[in-house]
């Protein structure tokens, strides 16, 4: 049995790591796999309390996440796909476009 | 011991599916071809250690390899259940499998999408085995998927040619029907048993009213009978021989095809509860033999020739489940995969001899130019036409025997004038193909050359298989088969026949297989006229018959037609007029907008324009927080969020 202390502390592992390459990184698709991590350590955590509460509702909402993930994904490659066509650049600091 | 080698059996060719899937370019065809019927032998081996253990012990093995889903009342297992039936079919699958592969390595040998072939036929015996293997209705439907999925991309291996690419559309459409049938059986089946594991549902069988056990066997016969090619939904398995030989004699021929009648001989309880299902299995399996027979009988093609005597022997495995024999439909299932195979195998090594010429009217001759293969298709016919001892008459003569000795004898009738056509056609076809003078082109024949010792080899050990094969249900109705089957099948045979009886019928069917190759040899060896002149004399049977009754042609009328009409009627209906009534939508709201922009241009604006500046002017400044770059925008995101779980770490210790 895997106590719940263990899922928590993989969770928070990862969502460190997404987090970090988030803000360090500056190619759009490591950023965007960056923000799929903490997705995940998100939905290890509502897995491992789902199983730990005896409710079903944790996994559900994970369910969800993931379909939200895949449409996220979808979306931001898109975009990346668009950018890189105008500016032959996958690099953050050069997409400023969004402002004023 | 056993039950690892139960799981094993399907591993071996998934694997070789998955490597040769994803990086079977990336080596030479040496290698995949060697991967392909490597895994299939690996799995034979499992087959015959399983098969020894079973058959010393008469245990039958439930193994569960996964737990699949479960949830509320319903529990499904990736599970599998090893009991003699199951035995028998995974013998036949991967044995003849494993000769089919190593044939396929010469028969495909320079084709292109090698590779591509043995993937496909690699699925397709990871299917089949799940098929025959699973311990409930859902793992066997998802093999009967499988292997309709295999079927329809094998018979569209040649995608670029156009007729290929429709019959594997058909095949697919055709079995869709079926399909429907037999996922309404599982739900009838579910909705009264709450479970879906063979053994659980047959033992409350008896519990089920009457009326339940017929529409749960009519909605099983319905997905048999689509995926068995029986009337009425046989029509795509002569279509089917459109994908390359070695498929025909492994898919449409020795197993595939012979699910359904798995599948009816799997699920005997139920049909033993409904006589009505009953005779509708044995009139459907009595007319399909005869009805293919016929047809059979003026096919110029020599693979669509054999198409329609599976159909037909098919046929015959239906009548004896509807009568009730259901060790004679097991028997006569395994027979049939062994000559047809053969068959098959020897049509194609023949079309491989003539550079791919299928029509049987450009033949002739090849006895002495091609002696194995014109051996072994030999051998093959005399076992399908029923001549003793091969093993076609053993496992055929049993079916109409026990016909004859339960009362049926209309059934018996239809059987045995469909042996006799069966016998005649598959004659005229040898004659046809290998005697006489050479109806072949010049240059052809300069090429006519033996195939390579890995297509003959199969073929002889085939040859083998259906000399013998038959003596594994010898003598009738008390051989070994029989006596492995009992704990699945039943003995079924309160009518215990005399052996004069036997016997007699045994002669009869012996007599009807003589005069067929009589009647053969005289039409095609010794009056060569005589088939142009009968043709000729009834022109109108000749013409339907050739034209397959115009089955096809009836179900385009009936079916495809109105289907594509209806698509034209509602592809016009959705261009007027919803798309009428959107762009009418539209244009009122463009109308409205012009309304719109004029008042906001003139009277709005201005009111806000005054707001505005004064806006404008503190936002100068904050504007600069906003730099457009994403990072920035998460660093204050996550400070913000640090702030927050700081404060609120603060509330709660006070």
């Amino acid at each position: 049995m895997v106590p719940l202390s263990a899922y928590v502390a993989v969770s928070a592992v990862l969502f460190i790591t997404g987090l970090l390459g988030v803000l360090i990184r500056r190619n759009f698709i490591i950023v965007l796999m960056s923000v799929e991590i903490m997705l995940n350590a998100a939905n290890i955590n509502l897995v491992a309390f789902s199983y730990y509460l005896e409710s079903m509702a944790g996994q559900l909402v994970a369910l969800f996440v993931i379909a939200i993930a895949a449409g996220e994904a979808a979306i931001g490659l898109a975009i990346i796909i668009v950018v890189f066509r105008g500016k032959i650049s996958t690099n953050v600091d050069e997409m400023n476009l969004l402002k004023w | 011991m056993t039950d690892l080698l139960i799981k094993l059996i399907p591993v071996f060719p998934l694997l070789a599916v998955i490597i040769n899937g994803l990086a079977g370019t990336r080596y030479s065809h040496e290698i995949a071809h060697r991967l392909a019927w490597g895994s299939v032998g690996l799995s034979f081996l499992c087959t015959l250690g399983v098969f020894a253990d079973v058959a010393q012990t008469g245990v039958a093995h439930e193994v569960i390899a996964y737990q699949w889903i479960f949830g509320g009342d319903l529990t499904i297992n990736l599970a599998y259940l090893v009991d003699p039936l199951t035995c028998i079919m995974l013998l036949v699958i991967t044995g003849v499998g494993l000769l089919i592969h190593i044939y396929s390595v010469g028969y495909m040998h320079g084709e292109a999408g090698f590779t591509r072939f043995f993937t496909y036929m690699n699925l397709f015996m990871v299917s089949m085995l799940l098929l025959v293997m699973g311990n409930n209705y859902v793992v066997l439907f998802i093999g009967w998927e499988g292997v309709g999925l295999c079927s329809y991309l094998l018979i569209g291996y040649y995608y670029d040619k156009v007729s290929a690419a429709k019959a594997a559309s058909k095949a697919f459409v055709v079995n869709r029907i079926g399909d429907a049938g037999f996922l309404l059986a599982i739900f009838l089946i579910f909705i009264n048993f709450k479970t879906l594991d063979y053994t659980k549902v047959l033992a409350q069988v008896s519990q089920l009213s009457p009326e339940m056990a017929t529409a749960i066997a009519l909605c099983l016969l319905v997905g048999a009978v689509g995926k068995s090619a029986q009337l009425p939904l046989y029509t795509w398995l002569p279509d089917a021989m459109e994908g390359p030989t070695p498929v025909s004699a492994l898919i449409h021929a020795a197993t595939m095809v012979t699910a359904g009648v798995y599948m009816i001989v799997r699920n005997h309880p139920i049909f033993d509860l409904s006589p009505t299902a009953m005779t509708i299995v044995g009139i459907i399996g009595g007319v399909t033999a005869l009805f293919a027979a016929t047809i059979g009988l003026v096919q110029t093609d020599i693979k669509r020739v054999l198409a329609y005597s599976t159909v037909s022997q098919l046929g015959y495995m239906f009548l004896g489940c509807g009568i009730g024999a259901y060790t004679a439909a097991v028997f006569h299932l395994m027979t049939h995969a062994f000559f047809k195979a053969l068959l098959f195998l020897s049509a194609g090594s023949v079309i491989h001899a003539l550079s791919g010429e299928q029509d049987i009217r450009k033949m002739g001759g090849l006895s002495r130019k091609i002696p194995w293969t014109y051996r072994l298709f030999l051998i093959g016919t005399v076992a399908i036409a029923g001549i003793p001892p091969l093993a076609g008459f053993w496992s055929k003569d049993e079916i109409l025997a026990h016909a004859f000795t339960h009362e049926h004898y209309l059934l018996y009738g239809m059987a045995a004038v469909g042996a006799l056509l069966t016998s005649f056609y598959m004659f005229r076809l040898t004659y046809l193909t290998f005697y006489g003078s050479s109806r072949m082109d010049h240059h052809t024949e300069e090429h006519v050359h033996e195939s390579p010792m890995v297509m003959v080899g199969p073929l002889m050990a085939l040859g083998v298989l259906s000399v013998f094969g038959g003596f594994l249900g010898f003598p009738p109705d008390h051989g070994w088969l029989h006596q492995f089957l009992a704990p699945v099948a039943g003995m079924g045979g309160e009518h215990e026949a005399s052996t004069g009886l036997v016997l007699l019928l045994m002669m009869i069917a012996t007599g009807i297989a003589l005069i067929g190759w009589g009647v053969a040899h005289y039409f095609y060896s010794v009056n060569l006229s005589a088939p142009d002149r009968l043709a000729a004399k009834f022109q109108s049977v000749y013409q339907t018959l050739l034209n397959k009754y115009y089955v096809d042609e009836f179900y385009d009328l009936l079916w495809v037609e109105p289907t594509k009409k209806l698509g034209l009627l509602l592809d016009w209906f959705d261009r007027t007029i919803v798309d009428g009534l959107v762009k009418g939508v539209a244009q009122m709201a463009e109308l409205g907008a012009a309304g719109s922009t004029w008042m906001e241009k003139y009277v709005i604006y201005s009111g806000l324009n005054v707001i505005g500046y004064g806006n404008h002017l503190i936002a100068k400044q904050w504007r600069q927080l906003q730099s457009g770059l994403v990072h920035h925008y998460a660093a204050i995101l996550v400070a913000g969020l640090f702030l927050l779980a700081v404060i609120i770490q603060f509330i709660m210790q006070l």
